[in-house]
């Protein structure tokens, strides 16, 4: 047999949870959040901002301080993990050491009522989907790191579980067999349309394989939207820092027309959609291949002097010292010619800057 | 999937079991104890239904007999109207958890509210009036409503949300809970309360004083040349024995398992040696060879031309005896560790420049922090608690725990004294546990990941590895001295007087006859002997069990109260077994529990004894088990008993091994609880050759003696091919040898 589209997915939604460790340790500040069924979701930010907590309350390994988690339509605040229908790969894998690789997969297929040939048939075919066919017999010390990572995916896998959770997947991987496991689980998440809960701190990871990426810091959602809406449009100055690069600058509302306001910053000024923003002191984001380094004395732009200049191959990266600090810019067109101390000016593409908050 | 209905039929078929159990122990079993003791069945016969002594509980009621036991019934039939509720029916936690306490109450109130005596207590008489009946010990009967009442209380806990609603887990802490409650607790507050009464038997404060402030416990003269007293001598050598056991116990856990040292096999053998020897036969080998009349020192005495002196009694013999005893104990528990340590956080260090011995000191030694602090625990509180080698060779030097035995048995018969002495032995000895805690603080010392740690263990630096091998080398030898002693000694017709070799120690001992009737068990240590392996069969899989268990609530699971739980099953260590005699026969001699003189009491005896080194075994090593273990069988839908069950239990097998190994050969080697414990039906292969040593009769108890130590060596070679070797798969090099405890 083989493993094929998973009924079981399931959507997660959190109302409201906290959870607090022993008196005062905030791990997860009143968040709220919306996970789809047959959806990969990132949970992406910082070392210690909470996910791994976010995912352990839905694995049911740790209890919510306050608040209401659902999976599907069934309240499952109060379930322990036993009792939810949700797997969990490891950041260590926690393969079960005394165990055979094809026993380690068997593992929870035994406890969830399937006969003797019937477990042994889907743990087959889930070593099988992660290409570890001839494996079963091994034990998890004579696999290599990624092979093992493979049979924890495979182990969580089989169960065809409502919701499948990883735990920073990739961190004990080379980068090489990280893109490639990366692809691989995205795969599988595809065809089988899994609920798929993905923790991580590399932005380049999350922009990749996500369908939606939940930004968190220091406890709470910084921002939760498709890759390209938090490139393109992130909702702070943390987000606009956390994915890719961004240039932040102090700009100046002058005044909003329904959803357009009137920016400017120095010599620049354009007409952005105002998020909401009213006049007066604001930020300006912009992404540095939306900077656009010209002649000094360019039109709408604000002059400047380069204070770095490097050539990349594929592209070139410069550092622009202005009134307004540096500008970090990146430019395609590798054939121009810039030197250290050049005078110059800089402006933004018609698409590129976007207007934060504080 | 199936499982949310799977956990539901769990918990009703979980609550509807011990309700059937309940009400089979009120309506079926008898509900008194039996004369003849737990396991006879005499009664079984027709019309036990309806004789007051064999009722059970509903037909005595029915009688118009005992007619205090009836509520129970109430306490019973109410959680059946549970049985068909959901779980989370806000009634159904309500009513259990109602019903098992009031239950539970009700049953140890009117158990000590009405002996055999009729009333207890005067006020229930003046409240009451006259009884004009009254009751014995509670039997099947009462051990099986017992048991429903707590087990319906736990689920009522757990159905309230305790522990994440864990039935197993709440199920596990109630029941160590109430059976540390009152096999330590109880008996031992019994005691303590002796320690305040007067002759007069009122209670009064300025009696402890007196008796806390004698100059016999807290003398300091032997600084000036006189005796100290018991206390400071106790803690003298507790500290001594529990620091250089542990030394010893490294050395010896390193050799075996880090150097190429040719004599691994023989080195483990011999540390099991010692403890599986009875205690005073280490102290009697030791008057044979250092004694007044011992070969080496009239060997030396000849050697140098002095007189013989009696230099062995008091401190030096008593430490030499109980390093050669409690040092494999040290072993057992840091070959575990040692192995434990992850070979990859060495060769991590290796790669971080660090040359042998920086590694070995800045990664190993720490790593083994948690298994050096539970060693010299061990050696500390054992001996505090050894009675058999101060006994021997103690002489003129005075410890706590001979000192409480005098006071019980001796002409003093004080037991006032007895139970302040053991106050200041359990200071100690908490004390103890405190700084091991102290000391370990907050770290994490887990290195094993799961993932199967690769690698092979370094080998001992250069220059650490010569006096490892010379002090391994020079212990081997000493052990092997001393055995050969015991086993000569055996053989001979009377030590030092008449050295010819005879067999007639083994034939007035072990003699069997084969008549008309079959074999007949003609010599005279046959009786104590089944008696012994019974009872020490019986407690030892129990003692493992339940230390496995506590050390797996104290290391994976959070509940409100755990440091409390800790110390609760921690103290009966902290008790020496003379303590524990006189308490158990105090308290159980009369109602509720009437166990004074049976088996039982042996065996419960050795399982609370025995229980902390079980439990330490297995924290030590559960502490080595990466928690993401657990917690990745949870989220694949195992529940918390089939966790323990499947990821748990295996991994742990070393540290089962040596919680069997270690309880089945204290059962059979201990001395200081059995000797009061013991009676006529039930006595114990020690306890018989203490009688023998009394009776000068040195060779039928060296005879036996060296008998016990066969059977056990043969007993423990059982158990490591029953309990088998778990297979975690490192790779094997050349020095790497399968986790396996003693030999
Ligand atoms: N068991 C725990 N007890 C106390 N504090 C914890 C515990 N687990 C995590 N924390 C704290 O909660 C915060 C969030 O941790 P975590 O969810 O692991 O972060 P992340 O996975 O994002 O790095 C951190 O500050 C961490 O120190
Ligand atoms: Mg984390």
């Amino acid at each position: 047999m083989t493993l094929t589209e998973n009924s079981n997915a399931a959507s997660v939604s959190f109302e409201n949870v906290t959870k607090v460790y022993g008196t005062d340790v905030r791990a997860v500040d009143n968040i709220s959040v919306d996970i789809a069924a047959g959806t990969l979701v990132t949970l992406l930010g910082p070392s210690g901002c909470g996910k791994t907590t976010t995912l352990r309350l839905i694995a049911g390994l740790e209890m919510s301080t306050s608040g209401t988690i659902r999976i599907g339509d069934k309240d499952v605040t109060k379930l322990p993990a036993t009792d939810r229908d949700v797997s969990m790969v490891f950041q260590s894998y926690a393969l079960f050491p005394h165990m055979t690789v094809l026993e380690n997969v068997s593992y929870g297929l035994k406890f969830s009522g399937f006969d003797k040939t019937e477990t042994k048939e889907r743990a087959m075919a889930g070593l099988d989907l992660v290409g570890l066919s001839g494996y079963g017999t091994r034990l998890p010390s004579e696999l290599s790191g990624g092979q093992q990572q493979r049979v924890a995916v495979a182990r969580a896998l089989v169960l065809e579980p409502q919701v499948l959770l990883f735990d920073e997947p990739l961190s004990n991987l080379d980068a090489k067999l990280r893109r490639q496991v990366r692809e691989e689980i995205r795969e599988i998440q595809q065809k089988l349309g899994l609920t798929v809960v993905y923790v991580t701190h590399d932005q380049e990871e999350a922009l990749a394989v996500s369908d939606r990426i939940i930004v968190m810091n220091n406890a709470v959602v910084a921002q939760d939207g498709t890759p390209r809406e938090l490139y393109d449009a992130p909702a702070n100055r943390f987000v606009a820092d956390f994915i890719g690069e961004a240039n932040i600058l102090d700009c100046e509302i002058s005044s909003v027309t329904g959803d357009r306001a009137k920016v400017q910053l120095g010599d620049y000024g354009a007409e952005l959609p105002s998020r909401g923003l009213a006049s007066g002191k604001a930020l300006l984001a912009v992404r540095p291949n939306r900077v656009i380094v010209g002649k000094s004395g360019m039109e709408n732009a604000i002059p400047g002097e380069i204070a770095r200049f490097t050539y990349v191959g594929n592209h070139l990266e410069l550092t622009v010292d202005t009134d307004h600090g540096q500008i970090f810019a990146t430019s395609t067109d590798v054939d121009a010619e810039f030197q250290p101390g050049d005078a110059v000016a800089v402006t933004f593409a018609s698409k590129g800057p976007v207007l934060l908050g504080e | 999937m199936v499982k949310p209905a799977t956990q539901k039929k769990t918990a009703q078929s979980t609550l509807l079991t011990w309700l059937i159990v309940g009400w089979a122990g009120f309506c079926l079993v008898p509900w008194y104890g039996m004369e003849d003791g737990f396991f006879s069945f005499d009664w079984l016969s027709w019309g036990y239904l309806f004789d007051t002594d064999t009722a059970p509980g509903l037909f005595l009621v029915f009688q118009g007999e005992k007619l205090w036991l009836a509520p129970l019934m109430v306490f019973l039939a109410a959680p059946i109207y549970a049985v068909g509720k959901a779980r989370t029916d806000a009634s159904y936690s309500k009513i259990l958890i109602i019903c098992g306490a009031l239950g539970f109450g009700w049953l140890i109130a009117q158990g000590f509210g009405i002996g055999i005596r009729g009333w207890q207590f005067a006020w229930l008489e003046d409240l009451f009036g006259p009884l004009g009946d009254r009751q014995f010990g509670m039997g099947y009967g009462g051990l099986l409503v017992a048991s429903a009442f707590l087990f319906v209380f736990t689920q009522g806990i757990a159905a309230r949300g305790a522990v994440n609603g864990d039935i197993f887990v709440v199920g596990a802490i109630g029941f160590i809970i109430a059976i540390v409650t009152i096999f330590v607790f109880y008996p031992i507050l019994s005691m303590l309360g002796s320690a305040f009464i007067t002759q007069e038997n009122s209670y009064s404060v300025g009696v402890f004083f007196e008796k806390f402030t004698d100059r016999r416990l807290w003398g300091l003269a032997c600084l000036s040349g006189g005796r100290c007293g018991a206390a400071w001598n106790s803690l003298a050598l507790a500290i001594l024995v529990g620091a250089l056991t542990t030394i010893l116990g490294l050395i010896f856990a390193l050799v075996v398992t880090r150097t190429g040292f040719r004599f691994k096999r023989g080195l483990r053998a011999m540390t099991v040696l010692p403890i599986i020897t009875p205690p005073f036969v280490i102290g009697l080998a030791i008057i044979l060879l250092f004694g007044l009349s011992g070969n080496v020192t009239r060997f030396f005495a000849d050697l140098l031309g002095i007189a013989p002196s009696r230099w062995v009694y008091g401190l030096p013999g008593i430490l030499i005896a109980q390093l050669l005893a409690f040092t494999p104990i040290a072993f057992l528990v840091l070959i575990g560790v040692v192995e434990g340590v992850s070979p990859s956080m060495e060769e991590a260090a290796q790669t971080l420049r660090a040359n042998k011995w920086e590694t070995f000191r800045t990664v190993s030694l720490p790593l083994m922090r948690p298994g050096l602090a539970n060693a010299f625990l061990l050696g500390f509180i054992e001996s505090m608690a050894d009675f058999g080698n101060p006994l021997v060779l103690g002489g003129n030097f005075d410890v706590l725990s001979t000192e409480i035995f005098f006071a019980i048995v001796g002409a003093q018969y004080d037991q006032g004294r007895a139970a302040v002495l053991a106050l200041v032995l359990l200071a100690f000895t908490l004390a103890a546990f405190y700084a091991q805690r102290f000391w370990l603080g907050k770290k994490s010392y887990t290195t094993m990941t799961g993932k199967g740690d690769a690698g092979v263990h370094p080998q001992l630096p250069q220059g650490l590895a010569i006096p490892v091998f010379t002090i391994a080398g020079i212990w081997m030898l000493f052990t092997l001295t001393i055995y050969v002693m015991i086993v000569y000694g055996s053989f001979v017709e009377l030590w030092g007087v008449n050295n010819a070799l005879t067999f007639k120690h083994y034939l007035t001992a072990f003699s069997v006859k084969f008549g008309e009737h079959g074999v007949h068990w003609s010599g005279s240590a046959w009786d104590s002997f089944w008696t012994t392996l019974q009872i020490a069969a019986v407690s030892a899989p129990l003692t493992a069990a339940v230390g496995l268990v506590t050390a797996y609530l104290l290391t994976r699971q959070n509940f409100a109260g755990k440091s409390a739980f800790e110390f609760g099953t921690m103290l009966s260590f902290a008790i020496p077994g003379t303590v524990i005699g006189v308490s158990y026969i105090l308290a159980f001699n009369v109602p509720p529990i009437e166990i004074t003189g049976t088996g039982i009491i042996l065996v419960v005896s050795f399982i609370f004894r025995n229980m902390p080194v079980g439990v330490r075994a297995g924290i030590a090593s559960m502490s080595q088990l990466d928690k993401s273990l657990d917690e990745s069988s949870l989220t694949l839908g195992a529940n918390s008993w089939q966790t323990f069950l499947n990821v748990i239990l295996p991994l742990l097998k070393p540290a089962i091994l040596a919680a069997l190994v270690y309880s089945f050969v204290r059962a059979m080697t201990a001395i200081s609880a059995v000797i009061f414990l013991v009676s006529a039906q039930y006595n114990m292969a020690t306890s018989y050759i203490i009688g023998r040593v009394e009776n000068n009769d040195y060779g039928l108890a060296i005879a036996y003696s060296t008998t016990l130590i066969v059977v056990m060596l043969i007993a423990v070679g059982l158990m490591q091919i029953l309990v088998g070797r778990t297979n975690v798969g490192r790779r094997m090099g050349q020095t790497r040898t399968t986790v396996q405890a003693g030999g």
